[in-house]
């Protein structure tokens, strides 16, 4: 089969899809596969409709590759792609459209509130801080509503914290959440065809939380797979990700990142196309349940051919 | 004919890394990489406008002296330029050394001297020679961000101390040295780039340079020059060397051909006492055995025309120009709330912003207006530095750096604005250039007078060198 791998872009996320597309390639390869790396440039087009693969496989992250507008392409050029299709891209990469619908759905998600900058530089919003404030409590967490791999995510400890991290935050998008934080286990559940993995735990070495550096670093982060997690916590946390994987409307693969803390499970975020780089969380995940990456490749494109993959 | 073997893509090695992440040695977790790497990943497309890396321009040097040498190279020495040669380097290398230390006032004795590959090898062996895990090394806050993951490799504890614009400042210093007597303990080496320093540009005044000798040769302590930039010199007085100062009994120099010639010939050297040479030496043999024969007959032969001084006074000349064009583009499009050093030469100017914002972040808004920077960050071992940023002047022209500077002044301005509009307070994001008067009168900070930093964040107490 003849396997196109686009990767790159324009995105923050640029490195990390080019070390996620470089191992999806080999392993194509060494099932056999016709692999056809695609650089995500102006030839993309181009090269899709002049090469006519079987399948894309999209190892794309952040703005252009995860957000839907790789995929509508995909859509109108009649290539069938790996992972979630346009509409689950585009709810997933905002995280204020994301945890309306989760909380629509009756899926636990940190009490937020989201502003554009508009709001901040014509209507005053500033003044609504103070408030907002005391209803989320100390520390909050101030991001992007899109974008990955917590660019832009910041602590604030005190109010003096929140114009700067809402500045931060704004660098990366033009709407951004204020979101309690909440204490407790970072975890994360990769979901295969809508089936869950063995759930992993991340717990960074240094540092405040979870960050990018740690993210992508070998030795940065410890990862405990599958999470020692009791029976209960075990069925919540798995009951909220394919909750919040369905209710977004995902297919294919999807990774969904939840905290279980003193109040159960509450989920932060879903990746459409989570990283599948050598620190990357669902090829562990993967792992962890048996398979090898180059079975989770295969499984991948198997459900992006599927009839109807839902 | 053998069948060529089968290309293996480079990458097919990295694969499947974490099979192998049991296996690292326990220092590759203290080995920094940044966050910033992957944001710096994205500034190599063409459309953006770079004043981040610190690129020399090699594109003056004339093609057709290159083919020339190159050519009477291949025909006088061919074999000798594709063989082996000592550790140590050539003799003849040694010489055009000495002549550029020259030029500079320091007269090394050639036995002192090692060719290295390029000026970040010496300091590499210097750490591989003198640290074990643990030891303190202390360095400028901020310092050559190309040192910090060295001395990171080598688990040194790197303590930073404050630089204004006179340099590193020798009483902070004194107090790090107290201190660390306190525990009983010596660092190995006091690390400084005096001279147009990477990243802040500034250069350590003559008297602290006395001062810090001094503190050399009283407590026995090491300390290493690091001097790339010394002859890219267009304005002010030159100062001597710290180890012309000493004649070479506490300081070790390093030095390069990468910013006077080309970083590709990836020439540098060290000059240390004798003992520190031998175990450099060995430390070297173990490295790569010996530095590349071939770039040292190309600078034996380079050297061998004597023009070599009037090249790098024309990259002076035009670096000045460059410099002149950014500190203009600064003050017009640079908020009034930012500063920055104007160096005298060099290739970096150090801004620093309101505190509020992270240049990490705003990094990544430039980059959506095609422009980038160093963020400050990258030049501190313990994550501070967050509101500065090193904007190189030598790479680009002046167009593209007014361009640059432009784009990252527009992205400043808005979070000034946005800042201003969050904490309803009347911050403006005039460009300084509004503030004239506040421009010409003598702000200088006074040489060991501490600046109040504001909003309690990490304020470095750079000024506006108000024309120095």
């Amino acid at each position: 089969m003849k396997v196109a791998v686009l990767k790159g872009g324009r995105s923050l996320e640029r490195s990390v899809s080019l070390r996620s597309g470089a191992r999806v390639e080999d392993a194509l390869g060494r099932l056999g596969h016709t692999v056809l790396p695609l650089e995500a440039d102006g030839d993309l087009v181009k090269r899709l409709v002049s090469e006519r693969p079987d399948v894309a496989f999209v190892a794309m992250h952040g703005m252009g590759g995860e957000d839907g507008t790789a995929q509508e392409l995909l859509e109108i050029l009649g290539v069938p792609f790996t992972g979630p299709g346009v509409a689950a891209c585009v709810r997933c990469i905002d995280k204020v459209l994301a945890k309306h619908e989760l909380r629509a759905a009756g899926i636990p998600t940190p009490d937020w509130f989201a502003f554009n900058e508009t709001a901040f530089r014509e209507l005053g919003a500033g003044d609504a801080l103070a408030g907002l404030e005391e209803r989320l409590g100390f520390p909050l967490v101030v991001k992007p509503s899109r974008g990955g791999s917590a660019l832009g995510v910041k602590f604030a400890e005190s109010p003096s914290d929140v114009p700067g991290a809402l500045v931060s935050a704004f660098s990366y998008d033009d709407r951004v959440l204020l979101e309690r934080f909440v204490e407790g286990r970072e975890l994360a559940v990769s979901v295969l065809g809508g089936e869950p993995l063995p759930v992993v735990e991340a717990t960074p070495h240094s540092g405040h939380s979870y960050d990018f550096e740690a993210r992508y670093e070998i030795g940065r982060t410890s990862f405990v797979c599958p999470a020692q997690l009791g029976e209960a916590d075990s069925s919540a946390v798995t009951e909220a990700a394919l909750g919040a994987y369905e209710t977004l409307g995902c297919s294919g693969f999807s990774r969904v990142d939840l905290i279980l803390g003193e109040e159960g499970p509450q989920v932060l975020e879903v990746n459409a196309i989570p990283g599948l780089t050598d620190t990357s969380l669902l090829p562990q995940a993967a792992e962890a349940a048996g398979m090898s990456f180059e079975q989770l490749v295969e499984k991948i494109l198997d459900l992006a051919l599927a009839p109807a993959s839902a | 004919m053998p069948e060529p073997p089968h290309r293996r893509r480079a990458h097919a090695r990295s694969s499947d890394l974490e099979r192998y992440a049991g296996l690292f040695a326990a220092r590759t977790q203290v080995m920094r990489s940044s966050a910033m790497r992957d944001l710096m990943a994205v500034t190599a497309r063409p459309e953006v406008i770079s004043l981040a890396g610190g690129l020399p321009d090699t594109s003056t040097f004339p093609p057709q002296t290159f083919a020339a040498q190159m050519t009477r190279i291949a025909q006088e020495s061919a074999a000798e330029a594709l063989q082996y040669g000592p550790t140590e380097g050539f003799r003849e290398t040694v010489d055009c050394i000495i002549e550029v230390m020259g030029a500079e006032g320091m007269l090394p004795d050639p036995e002192d001297v090692i060719v290295t590959t390029g000026g970040q090898q010496a300091i590499d062996l210097l750490c591989k020679t003198l640290v074990d895990p643990g030891d303190a090394v202390i360095c400028e806050a901020p310092t050559y961000p190309g040192a910090i993951p060295v001395f990171c490799s080598y688990e040194a504890e790197t303590i930073q101390v404050e630089c204004d614009v006179d340099g590193m400042r020798i009483d902070r210093l004194e107090e790090v040295l107290e201190r660390l007597d306190g525990e009983g303990r010596r660092p190995k080496f006091v690390y400084s780039v005096p001279t147009f320093q990477n990243p802040a540009g500034v250069t350590m005044s003559l008297e602290r340079r006395r001062r810090l000798v001094e503190l050399a040769r009283s407590r026995e302590l090491l300390v290493v020059e690091d001097n790339p930039y010394g002859l890219l010199r267009f304005g002010g007085e030159a100062l001597p060397p710290l180890y012309q100062l000493d004649g070479g009994d506490f300081v070790i120099y390093i030095g390069t051909f990468s910013k006077i010639l080309s970083p590709g010939i990836r020439l540098g050297w060290a000059v240390a006492p004798p003992p520190v040479m031998d175990k450099v030496v060995l430390g070297k043999q173990a490295a790569d055995l010996c530095t590349s024969t071939l770039t040292q007959y190309f600078v034996r032969e380079y050297f061998r025309d004597g023009n070599w001084r009037e090249y790098v006074e024309s990259l002076a000349e035009i670096y000045r120009s460059r410099r002149d064009a950014m500190v203009d583009a600064l003050s017009r499009y640079f908020p009034s709330q930012a500063t920055w050093t104007e160096p005298n030469g060099g290739l970096f100017i150090w801004a620093t912003l309101p505190s509020y914002i992270d240049t990490g972040d705003l990094l990544a808004k430039a980059l959506r207006e095609d422009v980038a920077f160093v963020p400050g960050q990258a030049a501190y071992v313990d994550g501070s530095g967050r509101n500065s940023m090193r904007l190189n002047f030598s790479a680009g022209n002046e167009d593209e750096i007014r361009e640059g500077i432009r784009r990252i002044g527009k992205v400043i301005g808005e979070q000034v604005e946005l800042y201003g509009a969050l904490t309803n307070s009347a911050s403006s994001s005039a460009p300084a250039q509004a503030k004239e008067s506040d421009m010409d009168s003598p702000g200088l900070p006074r040489p060991g007078v501490a600046e109040t930093k504001r909003d309690g964040g990490d304020v470095l107490p750079f000024r506006k060198a108000g024309g120095a």
